[in-house]
Parts: C-alpha cells; structure tokens; sequence
C-alpha cells in the first residue's frame, strides 16, 4: 500500500516536470474514475461499498490496462504523429483506393446488400429484434440527419421530433389516438401520411428558423424537439398524453392481388425497412452529386458566398431540412406499428444527440459512414450485453460510448468514413484555414 | 441609366442605416462609393443585391424596380456582388469555386471559363488547388473571377484592396480597370480613397448614412474637404 502511494506521489512529481507524465496521470485517473463510475453502486448499509468494490476489485486492473494503452496512444501520436496519420489515412481509405472503378464499387454494394438480406436469416429473433429496432431504424435516422447535418450543415438538434410525428400521425390515421382521423388506414397506407406530415412540419419549422444561423438554429431545433414532447405529453385529449398510445395497428398490404400482413415477426419489418434504406440511399447519393448537392455545399461553406453566386439559400435548407424530417417520419411511423405502442418519453432529446453522434461517428456527410457508423454504435451496447465483458452495466452504455466518441474525436476526428470533401474540409481546418463543422458556421451577423 | 437609387432609406432596428440615399451609375462607368467605416457603404452594395430591404425609395435596374427582388434574383437579373472579405469556398478547388459563380448559367461556361482565366492565368495555373489555400490577393481575384462567372452587367465591388499587400492592391485595380472595359460597369466601394478616384469616373462620399458629395472623381481629388477628411492630409 505505501509502495503505492510513494509511486503515485513521485508519479506527481514528475508530472510537474513532464507532459507525457501528466497525460500519464490523467489517463490514469480517467480511467480509475471510469471503473467507480461503472462499478457496483453503494447501499445505505455501506455507502462506500460501490468505491471500495471498485477500486478493490481485479476489474480496476483492466480499466488501469486500458489507461495505459490509452496514454501510449497518445504518446505515439504525439512522437510518431505524422507517420500514424498517415498509416491510418491509408488504411481508412483502402477500401476507396481499391474501388476507384465504379463496377468493383458496384459489385461491393451489391455484397453488401446480400449481407444486410442475409445476415437476419441466420440470428435468433433476439437479434432480429435488435436488427429492426436498434440498428435498422437508427441506420435510416442517420441516414437522413446526415442529409441536414452533413450535406447542409444545418446543426439539428431537435432531430427526434420528426420521428415523433411520423409515429402520432401513424396513430392518428389509424385511428388509435383519442382523436379520430376521416377515415381509419391501416398503418401501410399511413405511411404516406407519416412521411407528409413529417415533411410538412419540417417546412413550416424550417421556413422561420432556418434564416438564422449556426448556434441559433441549433437552439431553436432543441427548443422544438422539447416543445414535441412536452405537447406530446401535456395534450391528454389529443395524444393520450403520458400514458401513451396503444393498440397502433400492423401495417397491411392489399395491393394489385398481393396480400401480405406484418404481424409481430420482426423480419418483414426488417425488409421493409431494408427497402426504405436502400431507396434513401441511392435518392440521397444522387442527390448529393446534383445542382442541389452542390448548393448545400456551397451553403455549408459561406452562406453569403453562396448567396452572391445567385443561390436560393433559403430553399435549399429548406429542401434538406424537409428530406431530413421526412425520413425520420417513416422510422417513426414504421417503429410505431411494429412496436404497437409509442409515448412521449420515446423521444427524448437524448436520442436527438445519440442520432447526431452516429452521424458524426460514421463521418459527416459520408452515407457509407452513416451506415457504417450507426449499425456499429447500435451493435456493439447489446453485442456487449450478451457478451459481458469487464462486468459490463446497461446503465454504463452511455460512458462507454462517450469514451468512443472521445476517442474518435483524438484520433479521427473526421469520423470513421468520411466524404472526400469533409475530409480535406477538416485538413484544412486543422491548418486553421476554414471550418469543418457545422457548428462553427458562419455565425456573423447579417448586417 | 443602368442603375438608380431614389431616396432609399434602410433601418437596421431603431438605427438608419441609409437616409434619403440617391444615386445613379450610368452604362460603362465606374462609379466609387467613400465614406468612413458605418458610413453605409456596405449597406448600400447589400440594399442594391437585395440581401437588405429598403424601408423606403426605390432601387431601379435596367429601367425596372428591384427593390423587393430577392437577392438570388437579382444575380440572375445581371448583378454581381464581390462580398467584403472575398468569401470564397475555402474547400472547394479554384475551378469548383468558379463553377458555383457559375450556379445560374445551367448550360455552357466554358467560354466564360476562358475568359476569366485569361483575365486571371494564376488562377488558371491553380485550377486543381483548394481555395482556402490560395493567397489573400489570389483570393481576392478569385472571388473577382467567381462573379465574373455569371456574366454580370453590374459588378458590385465591397472593399477589394482590404487585407492585400500594395503590390496586389495595384494589380486589383487594374483588373478592374480591364473589366470595365469589356463591358462591365462597377460600383466600388473602397477604403483607399486615393486609388479609388483615381480609378473611378465619379464618386459618392457618404457620412452618417447620408450622401454629403458628388461629383467627377478629378475633381473630387481636387477638393479640400475630400482631402482632408479621406486622403490624409492635414486640415485644408
């Protein structure tokens, strides 16, 4: 114990004198917070239980490891900076340099597709389950945040309240809301309806605020997304208020001599959801490299540039904010009648955060990434909780992915596959020419 | 007369940004605009290009008032702006800078394309390279070249010498001295008074939002006030 304490006082010591010792220190202590963070909590009995349990325990060892191989990290970046870069750029961009020919970039989607069609087929309907409502749908919220975010540099903060649209208005028309519609759909043919409405929301709320700029509008969208499930919760009479809506009917198909109904099997969901998937992906990535991508990223870069060169500024982040609202108005739809259930604490400002954090994981302005990025983040909590691994609490999900998401910010800050552009935007950035992020925009007033 | 301002007035909240500002710039000229820093000079570029609205007067273009015309359409209808600050895409590449000037022409720019690059052959040289990277007087040409790509008949310029070494100062004006006389007509806004009359035709002096002079640019260098208040002489 006291051998202990002399190493940690000269540790201190030293860290006065040398920077690698102090971030040594502070890996350290991080990471020690981290395993009394995540441990096993106190009780009344023994309030210091959840610190001594913690601290004492061989599971503070692995925490002290990753420390350690933390601090290393850092270190070699610092000594070996330029050289690591480098290894990493070129490994992150193999798969981009292997596919320079668009028929192997084609075959390689294909591939793709034949694993998401796949891959379904062979879990347990845990995981099919898992498939659906934690990563398929998270994948489409990425998907389109990335539309708003990444290609417009729009900051939405107050994403989620489209979903919630699109899953009231999924109830509403079919008819399970205190409220009752016209006439009573069955939620396929709400679908429409669902995507409408969300779009029509995301234009009357974008029409006034998206004159404002960066900062601004990242408050008004929080503001909004709030008001959503405040309304959601107060106005009993309209939404069922906090107790919720039940009894939200399956979609149902009845079309040209198909007949098909979704029950409570998840993978007819999947597919469904897969088609909406694949269909953003390619309307987006075709949109991304049309007269109207090039404007968002004329936006994106100086608005008032954008301006002067004869851009309709205000329609086209209107046009992105509506696409964004749109598709997550289907996610919300679809996710309401699979589940047959929504209430108001579905959406929380938390999941507006969690779907920008995919977005930025993945890489902004990437739809490979946002793929890639939110089917990672989504998997690997509940990879994790049936594999647990260092005494691994569902509670503790959002520290670990904090501590990914800080990680990425050091080392990759461009996210896990960026676009071209967005990575020789934060290059730039990093020699302090420009900004990278939508947040950073130009905030500078009008006058 | 290509463009006229009649007793424009703009507000920016309780505070008169322009008060009773008429001007005029005929077809060919190269009209400057002085003043001291808030004297509303901006403000005025930006109540032409309709970026501001007038609470009041009216703005006519080629005959025609533009004064509630939105600003994407006012570059259509033949006005360029060289915004303050140059304001290039920093991250795009020189020739996608230029194509976003070219934003409105949906067809062919290739002949504006070598236009521009003769106009400016270092830009052509730095075709593939990234705005952001240029120098601040590549840059400023840059940006000159941007709103020569959608074949204005007006070019508005907002303080094109700031920032720049004298050397590019130089050059700026002279660029701009060529595009006049392939058709351009400019209004300039400037902070260096000198060169500015000696570029410009005639010029407006503006204080307080208000114009307070007017006259040919010869013999506004003549004039004592000018003098004193913006060539930097001592009180006449």
């Amino acid at each position: 114990m006291s051998a202990l304490a002399s190493t940690t006082v000269s540790l201190f010591r030293s860290a006065r004198q040398s920077a690698h010792a102090r971030r040594l220190v502070a890996c350290l202590l991080g990471l020690i917070v981290l395993a009394v963070m995540t441990g096993p909590s106190g009780s009344n009995t023994a309030p210091v239980s959840g610190f001594t349990g913690s601290l004492f325990h061989p599971r503070v060892l692995v925490f002290i490891a990753i420390g350690l191989g933390l601090w290393g990290l850092i270190t070699a970046q610092h000594r070996w900076g330029e050289a690591l870069k480098r290894t990493n750029d070129n490994l992150m961009t193999l798969p981009r340099r292997m596919m320079p020919d668009r028929r192997v970039r084609l075959v390689l989607y294909a591939a793709l597709l034949a694993v998401a069609i796949l891959v379904p087929l062979h879990v347990n309907a845990f995981w099919q389950d898992v498939l659906v409502d934690q990563i398929g749908i998270y994948v489409l919220l990425a998907i389109g945040l990335n539309v708003v975010v990444g290609y417009a540099g729009l900051l939405d903060l107050g994403y989620i309240a489209f979903y919630a649209i699109g899953a009231y208005s999924t109830a509403f028309w079919t008819g399970a809301l205190p409220v009752h519609p016209p006439m009573v759909l069955n939620a396929f043919w709400a679908i429409p309806f669902a995507i409408g409405t969300a779009m029509l929301s995301g234009v009357l709320i974008g029409a006034p605020t998206l004159r404002l700029r960066g900062d601004y509008l990242a408050i008004v969208t929080l503001g909004f997304g709030e008001i959503i499930q405040i309304v959601a919760t107060n106005l009993q009479g309209v939404t069922g208020g906090s107790q919720g809506v039940i009894g939200i009917p399956h979609p149902d198909v009845n079309l040209l001599g198909i007949h098909y109904s979704w029950l409570i099997d998840p993978l007819p969901y999947y597919y469904l959801l897969l088609v909406f998937v694949v269909a953003a992906l390619i309307a987006y990535s075709f949109l991304e490299h049309s007269r109207v991508g090039r404007a968002w990223t004329a936006i994106r870069e100086d608005e008032v540039a954008a301006q002067s060169a004869g851009i309709n500024v205000l329609k086209y982040k209107i046009m992105a904010f509506a696409i964004g609202a749109s598709t997550s108005g289907f996610a919300g739809m679809l996710e309401a009648s699979k589940i047959s259930f929504i209430e108001p604490g579905d959406f929380t400002v938390q999941l507006s955060i969690l779907i920008l954090v995919l977005v930025i994981f993945g890489g902004m302005g990437s739809l490979l990434g946002a793929v890639v990025g939110a089917a990672f983040l989504q998997w690997f909590p509940w990879y994790l909780k049936e594999h647990p691994m260092f005494g691994f609490q569902d509670q503790d999900l959002y520290i670990y992915l904090g501590a990914i998401l800080v990680l990425t910010m050091i080392f990759r800050p461009e996210g896990l596959i960026p676009s071209r552009r967005r990575k020789r935007e934060f290059g730039l950035a990093e020699h302090g020419l420009g900004t990278a992020d939508a947040m950073s925009g130009t905030t500078d007033p009008v006058p | 007369m290509l463009l006229q301002l009649n007793n424009v007035e703009v507000r920016y909240g309780p505070i008169r940004a322009l008060r009773d500002v008429s001007l005029a710039v005929d077809q060919g000229e190269i009209v400057a605009l002085l003043g001291a820093n808030g004297a509303g000079k901006s403000t005025t570029l930006r109540t032409i290009s309709g970026l501001v609205r007038p609470v009041s007067g009216t703005v006519f273009f080629d005959g025609k008032p533009i004064q509630r015309v939105p600003s994407h359409d006012v570059v259509a209808l033949g006005i360029g702006h060289v915004p303050e600050g140059r304001r290039i895409f920093p991250m795009m590449t020189v020739l996608e800078n230029l194509e976003m000037g070219a934003y409105l022409h949906r067809g062919n720019f290739s002949e504006n394309l070598t236009r521009v690059f003769s106009l400016f052959p270092v830009l052509a040289e730095r075709r593939k390279q990234d705005g952001g990277t240029l120098s601040g007087g590549e840059q400023q040409m840059l940006a000159i070249a941007r709103s020569l790509m959608s074949s204005p008949r007006l070019l508005l310029f907002d303080e094109p010498s700031m920032g720049l070494a004298p050397m590019f100062v130089k050059t700026i004006f002279q660029i701009i001295r060529e595009i006049r006389d392939e058709g351009t007509t400019i209004l300039l806004v400037e902070q260096n008074a000198s060169q500015a009359l000696h570029l410009a035709d005639r010029a407006y002096v503006l204080e307080n939002g208000s114009i307070v002079m007017a006259d040919r640019a010869d013999v506004l260098l003549q004039d004592p006030r000018v003098r004193a208040a913006y060539l930097g002489e001592g009180a006449a």
